[in-house]
């Protein structure tokens, strides 16, 4: 049955902007048009029934629940909503654990589904002989317990952490049909609390010559990074709670470094050794992995930045469109060179654009979530966002980071990294019938 | 006091907090089993030495299970060969991309085997080493390599590389 919107919401309809083209409605839309406008946007008014059934008592309702336990799990009806796992299996190589993006929201990474990459195995430290030891170009080497760490002022922060890799499928010169979470789950956002890494530097004491630093961690392949010292006596901390709870094994447990808004592999898990230095130690990582390969040939060293990003996790590929109507086009946005300033929305592949409303507060080198009301008229779509951060600097179009930083000959596996900080707008189309694709548009 | 100036005094008391001055002085000595780090103009390579014929014996033993014979691949990477880089479809290889030497003797040493790491001597980390070069090409077959004479390898992508930020790189 058809409803007729009610005269008062026609003319709240009026007023209302389109924004952009395609349904994109003004961002404060949903709060300005109140009641009203919840009618007019969704073409729904009040009817005496459109439910059609009885409510009665569920079981749930009727009889005492479970015992309350010492520590919260989710509800099993939830269970679906999990990382995906590259290498279920555990065979010798690296494991990827990646976050379902589309199936959470708001700001915050759960612990639990925080994206992992480890490349042998989430090491079992027992955290009473665990020791962070600070030699190098020092006046006094030291040696730190976790219980000693634990007595320092410590600070906590919102921030981001990106694989380099992560998103690396859009590489690929053709695009690979998957999830948000199979493109873009290499990257979590967390409160992290910890000791900031320039107190314990200070009472090191650093040397004149000093310029680098070089930070192992405990697991089997002692996976080691250099990082200039400016970023280490800038906003480097020694991590020991994630959300509020120390952190997990996957994430570091007992300790991590945290390079806000830098490549993931260089927040060093594990964290149990910092040597300063007067140079780089060109390890594995650096000298060989993320070194993303240039047009030609010449690769990028010492990449660091993660730069700005965005993308839309409502609506995305995995979730199917539910018929015309209202829809919130939601996702995040972050840079590692600090806050997000403004993120455009579009629907028609970057025609026109919206500005969507940003989730507040807006926190440096962290997700933030954007927000934009959109009237789907059940036609084609091509959703995409576009951010930019507090320096100016926007995410460049697809061609425009493939004409500078090349892509694929042939489609890779979706979970291959052909290349590394990959940050340009991400698209979906909606097609006819609802489904959600991954196009270059 | 404003609410601002409030907010900037307590920030920096933080900021400025002074240092519980919990950590321990800690020996060289004592740090030796963990001080593994070896950097580009070869610092921190220990004692020792390894030729190419040692690391063969070494190889065949420990690592062509997974990096296949003569480094030819298996489970895990090639070592040996590699085509010169055009684009992101090539293989990164010793040969065609790794800019030093020393990255080979740190990372082998920290990191494989990969089931069993820390379990190879220095003298062994040197041999493969010197052997994992010799197949490349990169070293003569009776070459020694010890801490004078692998930061000295040439590798031939040394000069291959640009930094992305020069203006935060150190």
């Amino acid at each position: 049955m058809k409803m007729t919107p009610s005269d008062q919401a026609k003319r709240e309809l009026k007023n209302l902007e389109a924004v952009a083209g395609n349904g994109l409605l003004h961002r404060r839309a949903w709060l300005r048009g109140g009641a009203a406008l919840a009618g007019a946007v969704t073409g729904y008014t009040l009817v005496p029934s459109a439910f059609g059934q009885q409510l009665s008592e569920d079981a749930w309702s009727l009889a005492p629940g479970v015992t309350v336990p010492e520590y919260s799990v989710r509800s099993k009806f939830e269970n679906k909503v999990a990382r995906s796992l590259s290498n279920p299996k555990g065979e010798p190589r690296t494991q990827h654990a990646r976050t379902p993006h589309h199936l959470i929201n708001g700001t915050f990474t759960p612990n639990g589904l925080h994206f992992t990459i480890s490349h042998a195995g989430d090491p079992d430290i027992d955290p009473d002989k665990h020791r962070l030891v600070i030699h190098g170009l020092v006046k006094q080497p030291l040696v730190f317990t976790l219980e000693a760490l634990s007595r320092y002022p410590m600070v906590s922060r919102m921030a981001f952490v990106e694989c380099g890799g992560n998103s690396a499928p859009l590489f690929s010169l053709e695009p690979i049909q998957a999830t948000a979470q199979a493109i873009h789950g290499l990257v979590s956002c967390a409160e992290w609390t910890g000791v900031p890494l320039s107190t314990l530097l200070d009472e090191a004491g650093v040397d004149p010559k000093a310029k680098w630093i070089v930070a192992e961690g405990g697991d089997p392949p002692h996976l080691s990074r250099s990082t200039p010292l400016t970023k280490a006596m800038d906003d480097a901390m020694i991590v020991l709670y994630q959300n509020g709870e120390r952190v997990m094994p996957g994430n570091g447990y007992p300790m991590r470094l945290l390079l806000p808004g830098w490549e993931g592999n260089m927040n060093t898990k594990w964290v149990r050794r910092i040597q300063v230095t007067d140079q780089p130690g060109m390890t594995f990582y650096e000298a060989r992995t993320y070194a993303p390969i240039l047009p030609g040939g010449k690769a990028y060293r010492f990449y660091f930045l993660q730069e700005v990003k965005s993308f839309i996790t409502h609506p995305s590929p995995g979730l199917a469109m539910k018929g015309p109507g209202f829809y919130e086009i939601s996702g995040v946005a972050y840079s590692g060179n600090g806050r997000i300033a403004k993120v455009m929305v579009s629907a028609d592949g970057g025609k026109s654009w919206a500005q969507a409303a940003l989730q507040g507060p807006v926190h440096s080198k962290a997700f933030t979530r954007f927000r934009a009301p959109w009237r789907w008229d059940g036609g084609p779509a091509v959703l995409q966002s576009r951010a930019w951060d507090e320096t100016g600097y926007s995410q460049p179009t697809r061609a425009q980071l493939v004409a500078s930083r090349g892509e694929t000959s042939k489609v890779p596996a979706v979970t291959g990294f052909p290349s590394q900080h990959y940050n340009a707008i991400t698209s979906w189309s909606i097609e006819r019938g609802g489904e959600v694709k991954n196009v270059y548009a | 006091m404003s609410t601002r100036s409030l907010m900037l005094a307590l920030c920096a008391s933080v900021a400025f907090a002074q240092s519980p001055n919990l950590g321990k002085p800690v020996s060289p000595a004592e740090i030796a089993g963990w001080d593994i780090n070896i950097l580009p103009d070869g610092s921190g390579l220990p004692p020792g030495s390894g030729t190419p014929a040692e690391g063969a014996r070494v190889y065949t033993a420990k690592c062509a299970g997974c990096h296949g014979p003569e480094g030819k691949g298996g489970p895990s990477a090639k070592l040996v060969g590699g085509e010169p880089i055009r684009s992101m479809d090539a293989e990164k290889t010793i040969a065609n991309f790794w800019p030093y030497a020393t990255t080979l003797y740190d990372y082998i040493r920290r990191a494989m085997p990969w089931t069993k790491p820390r379990s190879l001597t220095n003298e062994e980390v040197y041999a493969l080493t010197a052997y994992i070069l010799s197949i490349n090409k990169l070293i003569g077959e009776n070459d020694t390599m010890n801490a004078q004479t692998l930061p000295k390898v040439r590798m031939p992508n040394r000069e291959g590389f640009i930094v992305r930020f020069p203006e935060r790189t150190p």
